[in-house]
C-alpha cells in the first residue's frame, strides 16, 4: 500500500519545477482543459514525481462549507479520521472525489471530500473560543500530525486542490479537471529537490482557502518553520513550501496586515533599497523587517499564490527563477515559461516579465471594489 | 530548403530533424508553430545555415552553437546563446534571463527587452568576440563577471535620464567592453570598472555592428546616432589580484 505519510530521508537533486495561474478577474468560469494544456507544454520542467492544480469556484453548492480533501493510507484512518470530523463538525456531504483511472495514475491513495462546518458545540468550547477558520487550521494541523495514513490537502471554501504524484497532464486526467469549473486555476509540475515526491508533498499546497505553487527553494526553512512553530501551526511535510502558506496565513489573516504588504515581508527590499525611501515608508518597511524578519524568505523562488480575493506571482528578490505574465481582457495568466501562456492565449493584450520581488497582483471585481475604500496602509 | 511544422513536436524530434537537414546538405529552414520546444540549434555547425523560427523558441536556443543564423520573429524564453561559439541569433521581439551565458563568440541581436543577467561570464579570447546587442532595456546583474566581448546597451525607447534602473550593473567586470547611450554616474554601480567616451577605433568598430544592427531589424542608423556613446571598460584586467596579498 501506498504511504502518504513522509517517513523518507531527504536526498538532493537537480531543480526544475513548472507552474502556471489562469484568473478571471470578473469570476467567469473556465474548465481545467486550459490550465492543463499550458501546463503540459513545461512537461519537460518536471520528472512525473508530483503535479496538482488549485480551483477556485468549483463548489458553487457548498460555498458556504469548508471542503476538505483527504488522503487515506488504509480504512482504519478514515473510520478514525471520520470520527474526529463527526465528534467536530456537521458534516453535509462526503463522497469519493472523483477520479478516473488512467494507465498513467492507477496506484493512490483513497481520496475523499467533506463538505463541513463546525459544530458550535465542539470540543475546544470547553476550554477556549475559536473563531471557525482557526478551529478549522487546528483541525487540519491535528489530523496531518496525530492521524497516521491521513492528510488534508484541501480545506478551503468554494475551493479545492487536486494532486498527487504524476505529470501535471495526467493528474488532471486522472482528476478529471475538464468537468470541474473555476474563475482561478493554478497548477504545478514537479521535480523535487530536497524532499521525495509523494502524494502529499505535490503542489498546490492549501489552507484554508491559501494555495501555493512554488518553483525553488526555501533556504530560510529552518527559520521560518522555528517561527511559525512559536504561532502553533505544524510543519508536517517537511518541505519548503508550506512554510509559505502558513505564512501568508499569519500575516493576512490573522494580523491583518494587507496583501501587497505582506508580500514585502515575503520578498522585502534590501536595506540599501530601503535607505533610499522616503520617510513615511521607510519607516514602514524597516518595521516590518524588524517586526517580521523570520518570515522572510530567502533562496530562488517563483510563486503563484492563490486566495478567495484573487492571485498573486512573484519572484524572489533577485529573480533566480524564471516567471512570465501576460493578460488578455479580464483574463490574467502567469507562468514559468512564454510558451505555456501562448498554448493557451495566442495573442495576448500584453505579455512581460515581472521584476524581481515585483508582485503581479490581480484581485476580482468584486473584491477590489471592497478593498479600494479602505485606503490607509494599501496606499503605501 | 526545408520546412519543419513544430505543433506539438517534443524538442528531441525537431531537433533531429534539423541535425539530419544539415547533415544533408539543407541550407535554409523555416520552422512554424515552435511554442516552447528547448534547445533548438543546440551545437549545430555551418556558417551558410540558416534557420527561421515562427513563435515562441524554448530556453536554450542556440547554445553551443557554432556557425550558423538563427531568427525568431516573436520573443525568445530564457538561456539564449549560452556558451554559444560562432554564428548569429537575431531575436525580434523580447528575450528572456541569462541571454549569452558565457558566450565566447558569434552575435546575438534582440530588438527588445533583455531579461536579467544579460552576458554574465562572458569571454573573448584572440580572434573569437562575442557581442550581444539590445536595443530595449535590460534587467540587473547585466555583464556580471564579464571577462570579454562586447555587449551595446541601446535603449532605443528610453527617456533622456541620466539614470539606469537596475542593480548589479557589471559587477566583479575584469574584461571586454559595454556600450551605452548614456552618461550615468558609473561609481554607483561598481569601482571595478570606468566609463569614458567612446575615441575614434571605437566609433569604427561600433559603425560596423549597428549598421548590422539596423538593417536587420529595419531601423534607421541616424535613430541610433542620435544619442552619443559612451563605453564601460573594467579599471584592471584582475581586479583582485591583490584581493588576499599584498602587492
Amino acid at each position: 500500500m501506498l504511504k502518504i505519510k513522509n517517513k523518507f530521508n531527504t536526498e538532493r537533486d537537480i531543480s526544475g519545477c513548472g507552474l502556471c495561474g489562469i484568473i478571471n478577474a470578473k469570476k467567469v468560469k473556465t474548465n481545467g482543459s486550459d490550465i492543463k494544456k499550458a501546463i503540459s507544454v513545461e512537461h519537460d520542467r518536471g520528472n512525473g514525481l508530483g503535479g496538482g492544480f488549485a480551483v477556485y469556484g468549483n463548489y458553487p453548492d457548498y460555498a458556504d462549507l469548508y471542503a476538505f480533501h483527504i488522503m487515506y493510507d488504509n480504512l482504519s484512518a478514515k473510520s478514525d479520521v471520520e470520527d474526529y470530523l463527526r465528534n467536530n463538525f456537521i458534516v453535509e456531504k462526503e463522497e469519493h472525489i472523483p477520479t478516473f483511472k488512467t494507465s498513467k495514475i492507477f496506484d493512490h491513495p483513497y481520496l475523499h471530500r467533506y463538505f463541513i462546518k463546525p459544530k458550535s458545540d465542539r470540543q475546544d468550547k470547553l476550554f477556549h473560543e475559536l473563531e471557525d477558520d482557526d478551529f478549522v487550521v487546528n483541525s487540519v494541523m491535528l489530523i496531518n500530525q496525530n492521524y497516521d495514513g491521513a492528510y488534508v490537502f484541501s480545506s478551503g471554501k468554494n475551493m479545492g486542490a487536486f494532486k498527487g504524484v504524476g505529470y501535471p497532464e495526467d493528474i488532471a486526467d486522472f482528476y478529471r479537471l475538464e468537468e470541474i469549473e473555476g474563475y482561478m486555476w493554478t497548477a504545478h509540475n514537479r521535480f523535487p529537490t530536497n524532499t521525495p515526491g509523494w502524494w502529499g508533498g505535490a503542489h498546490p499546497f492549501t489552507l484554508l482557502d491559501w494555495s501555493i505553487v512554488h518553483n525553488g527553494e526555501i533556504s530560510s526553512y529552518g527559520i521560518n518553520k522555528r517561527y511559525l512553530e512559536m504561532y502553533k501551526y505544524n510543519m508536517a511535510l517537511r518541505t519548503d513550501t508550506e512554510v509559505i502558506t502558513y505564512i501568508l496565513d499569519l500575516l493576512i489573516r490573522k494580523h491583518k496586515i494587507p496583501v501587497r504588504l505582506a508580500l514585502t515581508v515575503l520578498a522585502s527590499p534590501f536595506y540599501q533599497k530601503i535607505d533610499k525611501m522616503e520617510n513615511d515608508k521607510k519607516k514602514l518597511y524597516t518595521a516590518l523587517r524588524q517586526v517580521y524578519g523570520s518570515a522572510l524568505l530567502n533562496g530562488p523562488f517563483a510563486i503563484v499564490f492563490g486566495y478567495s480575493g484573487g492571485m498573486v506571482a512573484m519572484n524572489d528578490r533577485i529573480k533566480l527563477r524564471p516567471l512570465v505574465a501576460a493578460s488578455n481582457g479580464d483574463f490574467t495568466y502567469v507562468a514559468s515559461e512564454e510558451a505555456a501562456i501562448r498554448a493557451v492565449c495566442q495573442s495576448p493584450d500584453m505579455i512581460w516579465s515581472p521584476k524581481a520581488g515585483e508582485p503581479v497582483m490581480v484581485e476580482f471585481n468584486d473584491i477590489k471594489e471592497k478593498t479600494s475604500l479602505k485606503g490607509g496602509l494599501l496606499s503605501l | 530548403m526545408m520546412t519543419i511544422d513544430a505543433s506539438g513536436m517534443h524538442y528531441k524530434e525537431l531537433n533531429r530533424l534539423i541535425r539530419e537537414g544539415i547533415a544533408n546538405g539543407v541550407k535554409k529552414f523555416f520552422i512554424e508553430n515552435v511554442n516552447g520546444q528547448y534547445y533548438i540549434g543546440d551545437g549545430i555547425k555551418g556558417d551558410d545555415v540558416v534557420i527561421n523560427i515562427n513563435g515562441t523558441p524554448g530556453n536554450d536556443l542556440g547554445a553551443f552553437m557554432d556557425g550558423p543564423t538563427l531568427t525568431v520573429n516573436n520573443n525568445a524564453q530564457d538561456n539564449v546563446g549560452n556558451t554559444m561559439n560562432a554564428g548569429k541569433i537575431i531575436i525580434n521581439g523580447d528575450a528572456g534571463d541569462v541571454v549569452g551565458y558565457g558566450m565566447r563568440g558569434g552575435r546575438i541581436f534582440i530588438r527588445g527587452n533583455a531579461g536579467y543577467r544579460v552576458g554574465i561570464h562572458m569571454k573573448g579570447y584572440n580572434e573569437q568576440l562575442p557581442v550581444i546587442m539590445i536595443g530595449g532595456k535590460v534587467g540587473s546583474f547585466f555583464a556580471e563577471y564579464m571577462a570579454g566581448g562586447v555587449i551595446v546597451l541601446l535603449g532605443l525607447e528610453d527617456d533622456d535620464s541620466d539614470e539606469l534602473d537596475i542593480d548589479y550593473f557589471a559587477s566583479g567586470m575584469h574584461g571586454g567592453t559595454i556600450f551605452i547611450r548614456k552618461k550615468i554616474d558609473f561609481s554607483k554601480f561598481s569601482n571595478e570598472a570606468e566609463l569614458y567616451e567612446i575615441d575614434d577605433k571605437d566609433a569604427d568598430f561600433l559603425k560596423e555592428y549597428l549598421t548590422d544592427f539596423a538593417n536587420s531589424f529595419n531601423i534607421s542608423i541616424e535613430e541610433i546616432y542620435k544619442k552619443p556613446f559612451y563605453k564601460i571598460v573594467p579599471s584592471s584586467a584582475r581586479p583582485y589580484a591583490h584581493l588576499y596579498t599584498s602587492a
